[in-house]
């Protein structure tokens, strides 16, 4: 049974304390968040161990592995302290603000040889993992041309109170909402070389950014285009989508559908001619415990059998991350 | 309860299958008369329990349903609280204290926190029975003989393994609403359990239960002996799996299994409503 902690107990925090409450190799020895009031409420609830100082859980707690869920301009120093302890870690997205602390970050990892991982969930969704072997499989013939989207309804009006309406904290829609369409973006076609006419909209927020639109050049003449606003009510939740065009015909993907048009069939893939529509329910692997969505829990295992495995070249590594973080770096130097 | 229960996801732009297909169902049922087409189609079908959550737009058909009494006469309703992405945005936009002010209007929360003061479970359960209150308002005056807690706030309890949780909503249901609780979860096996220990006894559960197994965690095979052997009153939903199942080999499926008491789901045509019943009827 491997040892868990969990740092910061925000939203994504507690869902991934539930997730991995519940694997059958780990057991959640301790949590640790800033707020008395949510640790209060927990010590009504549970008897594990609880802190409000993550220094204190590491020194006091024998952990093997730790999933960090606090803002992302905390993470160099928690993740750093958490690979000094010789622990395995799993942390939210975005990776990190400035480039040389994820370089430093990674650099530890590697010489602590421990899992590293960053939670860009969406390469746990079926439709969107289908799409990657695909695209590698050249089914659409040379790819020419992609659009990245995303939209939520997470920022309606002016009143921003927490950390994700301050930019120093890495807050705005760029870190929070576009870093996972262009890390899916990456995962398909590699990191842009350039990018060009960024726009770093604010409609409803005084300190960050509520939409993110530019255009992203890589090499070999592809393009592709980036369109993300988190201050959309026209969509219930969080709607990322993305569409790739090549010389053989297109593929439209979002989390419950995959639609490919060819203009050659694909007997191999089982591909027809035309349209090809594949639904969540046939490409999504069942879970032992499903929160909010299959991606989840899929991602929180992986992260295990990495660890149990001694599996160090994963996906979705601070590396991979990075890369993610290179690129909204250009597209804040761009705009 | 029904054998035949009415859902309500199509009415709020819910569609597991199709993001498309949810948002052109989210157009065309923009308002309470829209909605009110569609639940007297399946009213004068005879289906006339409606299982729906506590979004706003339900507050309208509670006021039409309330106004006509002769109209509407047997018409149940199951609510499913809390409206998740309600609470969803309002954590992400102000946090979970800002959020728990916001519906809690502000007067037990500032008692809770003021100067420090530690946290004491009754508090936490006075805030749990003020939100139900506050989910509940809206049916004021109508028949609501089931209460569920929605599927993300019980698989994240259940997975937190805070079934005293459970036991406390069971009891305030019972007790305020003389209603039976009910649970709607993805996690079948697990919460049977959790229930169990925390003595909820005979509970009420609706969760996935379809002949391809989608969402239903532990697999078919532990979910088919659950049914038939431990002591709880199953309702399926997503029985179609998100239309991956056609409609005559999904119900057969489920009708087969004896112990399931009843099927929770949503149509927005008139063909679509009756074929469903039609099926459940003939298979049942």
């Amino acid at each position: 049974m491997l040892k868990g902690g969990i740092i910061g107990l925000g939203k994504m925090g507690v869902s991934h304390y539930s997730i991995l409450n519940t694997h059958p190799e780990v057991e959640v020895v301790a949590v640790c968040d800033t707020s008395n009031f949510v640790l209060g409420c927990l010590s009504k609830l549970t008897s594990i161990s609880l802190f409000n100082d993550y220094k204190k859980m590491l020194d006091e707690c024998q952990l093997d592995c730790v999933v960090i869920a606090t803002p992302t301009s905390s993470h160099m120093k928690i993740v750093s302290d958490c690979l000094n302890k010789g622990l395995h870690v799993f942390v939210e997205k975005p990776f990190c603000l400035k480039l040389d602390d994820g370089r430093r970050m990674i650099d530890l990892a590697v010489s602590k040889k421990r899992v590293n991982q960053v939670g860009f969930h969406n390469k746990f969704i079926g439709a969107f993992r289908k799409v990657k072997e695909f695209i590698d499989n050249g089914i659409i013939g040379d790819i020419y041309h992609l659009h990245g989207s995303a939209y939520g309804p997470v920022v309606l009006k002016s009143k921003g109170s927490t950390w994700r309406a301050k930019k120093s904290e890495g807050g705005g829609c760029l870190h929070d909402y576009a870093s996972h369409v262009i890390d899916l973006m990456n995962y398909y076609v590699g990191a842009p070389k350039k990018v060009s006419g960024t726009v770093l909209k604010r409609i409803f927020s005084k300190d960050v950014e509520d939409a993110v639109y530019s255009t992203l050049l890589y090499n070999n003449g592809l393009t592709g285009q980036l369109s993300v606003n988190w201050s959309e009510e026209t969509y219930r939740k969080m709607s990322t989508m993305v569409t790739i065009y090549g010389t053989n015909g297109k593929i439209i993907v979002d989390r419950q559908e995959c639609k490919i048009y060819l203009k050659k069939a694909i007997p191999s893939c089982k591909l027809e001619k035309g349209w090809n529509v594949l639904y969540t329910t046939e490409l999504t692997p069942p879970v032992w415990f499903y929160l909010r969505g299959e991606e989840y829990s899929a991602q929180m295992d992986y992260f295990v059998g990495c660890i149990t495995g001694n599996k160090l070249d994963n996906i979705n590594s601070f590396a991979s991350a990075l890369t993610t973080d290179m690129v909204i770096d250009m597209l804040m130097k761009d705009a | 309860m029904d054998r035949i229960i009415f859902g309500d996801n199509q009415f709020f732009g819910v569609n597991h299958m199709s993001e498309e297909k949810a948002r052109a169902q989210s157009m065309r049922f923009k308002d309470s008369q829209a909605i009110m087409k569609v639940l007297d189609i399946a009213y004068d079908a005879g289906i006339k329990t409606f299982m729906c959550t506590t979004h706003d737009r339900i507050a309208e058909i509670c006021d039409i349903v309330r106004d006509n009494p002769d109209r509407y006469d047997g018409f149940k309703f199951y609510p499913c609280m809390p409206y998740a992405h309600k609470y969803a945005n309002a954590v992400t936009e102000e946090g979970a204290l800002g959020a728990l002010k916001k519906f809690t209007s502000g007067s037990i929360f500032l008692t809770l926190i003021k100067g420090g003061k530690a946290v004491a479970q009754k508090d936490m359960i006075t805030v749990m029975k003020l939100l139900i209150d506050a989910e509940m308002k809206m049916f004021e005056g109508l028949k609501t003989d089931v209460i569920f807690l929605q599927n993300v706030t019980v698989d994240l309890i259940l997975g937190l393994g805070f079934g005293q949780v459970f036991a406390e909503y069971a009891g305030y249901i019972r007790e305020r609403y003389h209603a039976e609780p009910g649970f709607i979860t993805m996690n079948l096996p697990l919460l049977l359990d959790i229930l169990e220990d925390n003595d909820v006894d005979n509970p009420i559960i609706c969760s996935s239960i379809n002949k391809i197994g989608f969402r239903m965690c532990g697999g078919i095979e532990k979910y088919e002996k659950d049914i038939s052997e431990r002591k709880f009153r199953a309702i399926a939903m997503s029985i179609l799996a998100s239309g991956a199942i056609a409609p005559e080999e999904a119900v057969s499926y489920v009708c087969g299994l004896k112990n399931v008491e009843s099927i929770v789901f949503g149509a927005s045509s008139k063909a679509h409503i009756l074929q469903t019943k039609e099926l459940i009827e003939r298979f049942s």
